[in-house]
């Protein structure tokens, strides 16, 4: 527990929603969240991680399982009962009223006096740097503005829990930036424990201290940043986190078998039982024109795109494989190379977790019956 | 730099030019018709009536002092009408906003059998006045079933008076008009962005300062239009007033004696007293939209979609 933590440990257990037309949004949410932690629930979109954070948030109604902060249990509490915060996709803050009572609401909400209600959302506006705006009305500040003042709203409460959906996904490319390291500012400043839902695997990586990769309802694997990126627990995952070549083979031994490339030795600590898999591989691991280590793979240019310090190529292998690989120098569509792929980077999963791009993925329901 | 584009603007068709001139294009002549079927239907008929009522037979305000001096041919009280008729447009359109307020709330968001609540409630709009009011008639007058019903029972020694006055036209003001009050009132709850209650419910706020905080203040401005609707629709409205009222005394509304007047070839009295009912009508209006430019009147969601 860090020093500013409101509790000891966040318990979910066997948490899910189950919707009237028999969808299930959440199957089974187990997680342990430590005071003070950084949490990012990461998916793509129907994966159930907004409906976690509402199920956390008491917007919605879990159909099973249980939320308890240490010996409290939280889930069946009204939302205004729980003392978290919120930061809402569009921001939720309400037009009728200016900055500084936006950011007072939850401490009028909390009978907090008057005096003392002014000095905190002082304080908190100067955090998120917003005095000056303090008397302005939402619809008069910018996309980031706004934001900010979502992010006081939250935080000036002092709550238990900060819940974050997808708080910069209506920000553009820059500002986005920005504030993910304002958001990764204030908390190692305030340490809340916050909960964050995200698609976007850069964000997550950047913010938490752990990890929760979800799909269709279920939880794929929660671990550190870098376990995550480096050890995805299964094909799902590292698709996720940017393995974005699925080399379907059969794994020998200690070798991999990937039909039109032949044998390669892999570095896959855990092997997965003998047998039909799948080889997954980042581009960044298949080098164009770098050091020649590795196996050689021959490959006809289809796509070179420009991304600054290198080039992200798509080309195919002589067996008509589409291959991502990233490259030095400049290409030329139609470029005969070879690319190197680094054996101890490819990940080997059995085939049956192969991602399944046809995969149904049903809007999330935000609603509340 | 200037010098440079004007050549070019000269030179160029006149359409560029038309370009930066706000306000005019082809497309306005769509409004064209509408706008001859406003002089034709709307703007000459309202001169000529106001015209017509400064020619009574005794100089030009003759009309309206015979109006204020209650001096009309069926002579029963046309100054008091005024106030019979604020009366009954305040009480139902009040009655209608109330009770349309909650109802809209509650449904705002999806829940269950919306479509059944909202069709059954739509029933009376379909109705005409005089259909109500014969059912009314046949309900509540003293005959009625619930008249029956009340002796019957022995809460009541004789039948009470829920039609032929006051109560009667409220009540057929309130069935007639509470559907649009409604309807209109559904419309500006559902625009009310859900997350924000959320986030007030997140931040500590029982339904009761949600409502109060939250609701309440973005649903005011759309709650003084539909009272203005209202009250506009049920102000001029007199089937009821004569089927299901007195129209000799205590539901003497406005338009019935503007009627009178008329029926009897009065032009100039029944004139005045439509402007009458105008200048009373707009009064109202003028102080309720006074109050509501006093809100808070912008967006209703809580930021970029």
């Amino acid at each position: 527990m860090s020093p500013g933590a409101a509790f000891r440990e966040l318990r979910i257990r066997g948490l899910g929603r189950r919707f009237g037309n028999g969808f299930t949004a959440l199957d089974g949410l187990d997680l342990d969240i430590g005071g003070g932690e950084f949490i990012a629930l990461l998916g793509p979109s129907g994966c159930g991680k907004s409906t976690a954070l509402n199920l956390l948030a008491g917007l919605l109604a879990p159909t099973r399982g249980s939320i308890w902060i240490d010996e409290q249990r939280v889930d069946t509490l009204p939302p205004e009962k729980r003392n978290f915060g919120m930061v809402f996709q569009n921001y939720a803050l309400f037009p009728h009223l200016t900055v500084a009572e936006n950011v007072a609401f939850g401490l009028r909400m909390r009978k907090v006096g008057k005096a003392e209600r002014a000095e905190r959302v002082r304080k908190a506006l100067e955090l998120v740097r917003l005095t000056e705006q303090a008397g302005k009305h939402p619809g008069q500040l910018s996309g980031g503005q706004q934001q900010r003042v979502a992010i006081a709203r939250a935080i000036v409460v002092r709550p238990r829990l900060v819940l974050m959906d997808e708080p910069l996904s209506n920000l553009d490319a820059k500002l986005r930036l920005d504030m993910r390291t304002e958001i990764r500012l204030l908390h190692q400043e305030l340490s809340l424990t916050t909960v964050y839902v995200t698609h976007d695997q850069a964000e997550a990586l950047s913010l938490a201290d752990r990890l929760v990769v979800m799909r269709a309802g279920v939880v794929q694997q929660i671990g550190r940043p870098s376990e995550v990126y480096e050890r995805p627990a299964n094909a799902f995952v590292a698709a996720f986190v940017g393995y974005r070549n699925a080399l379907p083979g059969r794994l020998i031994g200690a070798d991999v078998e990937i039909e039109g490339l032949g044998r390669i030795r892999h570095g896959d600590g855990d092997l997965p039982a003998e047998g039909e898999a799948v080889a997954m591989i980042r581009p960044d691991d298949l080098v164009i024109g770098g050091p020649e280590a590795g196996r050689p793979i021959s490959l006809t240019v289809r796509v070179c795109e420009y991304q600054g310090r290198s080039f992200a190529v798509e080309g195919r292998a002589p067996d008509g494989t589409v291959l991502h690989a990233a490259s030095l120098e400049p290409l030329a569509p139609g470029d005969h190379v070879s690319a190197h792929i680094r054996p101890e980077r490819i990940r080997v999963f059995p085939r049956a977790d192969q991602p399944n791009r046809a995969d149904p993925a049903p809007a999330e329901s935000m609603a509340r019956s | 730099m200037s010098a440079a584009v004007a050549p070019e603007r000269a030179a160029g068709s006149g359409r560029r030019a038309r370009a930066g001139t706000p306000g005019i294009s082809p497309v306005l002549w769509l409004v064209v018709p509408g706008v001859l079927f406003m002089l034709l239907f709307f703007v000459y008929p309202l001169c000529y009536g106001v015209g017509l009522s400064f020619q009574g037979e005794g100089g030009p305000f003759s009309a309206y002092a015979d109006f204020f001096a209650d001096r009309f041919v069926s002579d029963h009280g046309s100054r008091e009408s005024i106030l019979v008729t604020l009366r009954l447009a305040l009480a139902a359109s009040l009655i209608n906003v109330g009770a349309a307020l909650p109802i809209a709330y509650r449904m705002r968001g999806p829940i269950r059998g919306k479509r059944i609540i909202t069709a059954t409630v739509l029933i009376p709009m379909t109705l005409g006045t005089v259909f109500v009011a014969s059912a009314m008639n046949n309900v509540l007058g003293p005959a009625g079933w619930i008249n029956k019903a009340l002796l019957a029972v022995g809460l009541a020694d004789e039948p009470v008076a829920l039609t032929g006055n006051f109560t009667g036209v409220l009540l057929s003001l309130v069935i007639s008009g509470f559907p649009f009050s409604f309807l209109l009132m559904l419309g500006y709850a559902s625009g009310v962005d859900p997350s924000l209650e959320q986030a007030a419910a997140v931040l500590g706020a029982g339904p009761r300062a949600r409502f109060r905080l939250i609701a309440l203040p973005l649903l005011l401005p759309g709650l003084t239009i539909t009272f203005c609707l209202s009250f506009v629709l049920a102000f001029g409205v007199f089937p009821s007033a004569t089927l299901v009222g007195n129209d000799a005394g205590p539901t003497r509304v406005l338009s019935k004696i503007a009627y009178t007047e008329y029926a009897n070839a009065q032009y100039a009295t029944a004139s005045a007293t439509a402007v009458i009912m105008a200048v009373v009508q707009l009064a109202v209006l003028g102080l309720v939209l006074a109050l509501r430019s006093r809100l808070y009147r912008g967006s209703t969601a809580g930021g970029k979609g």
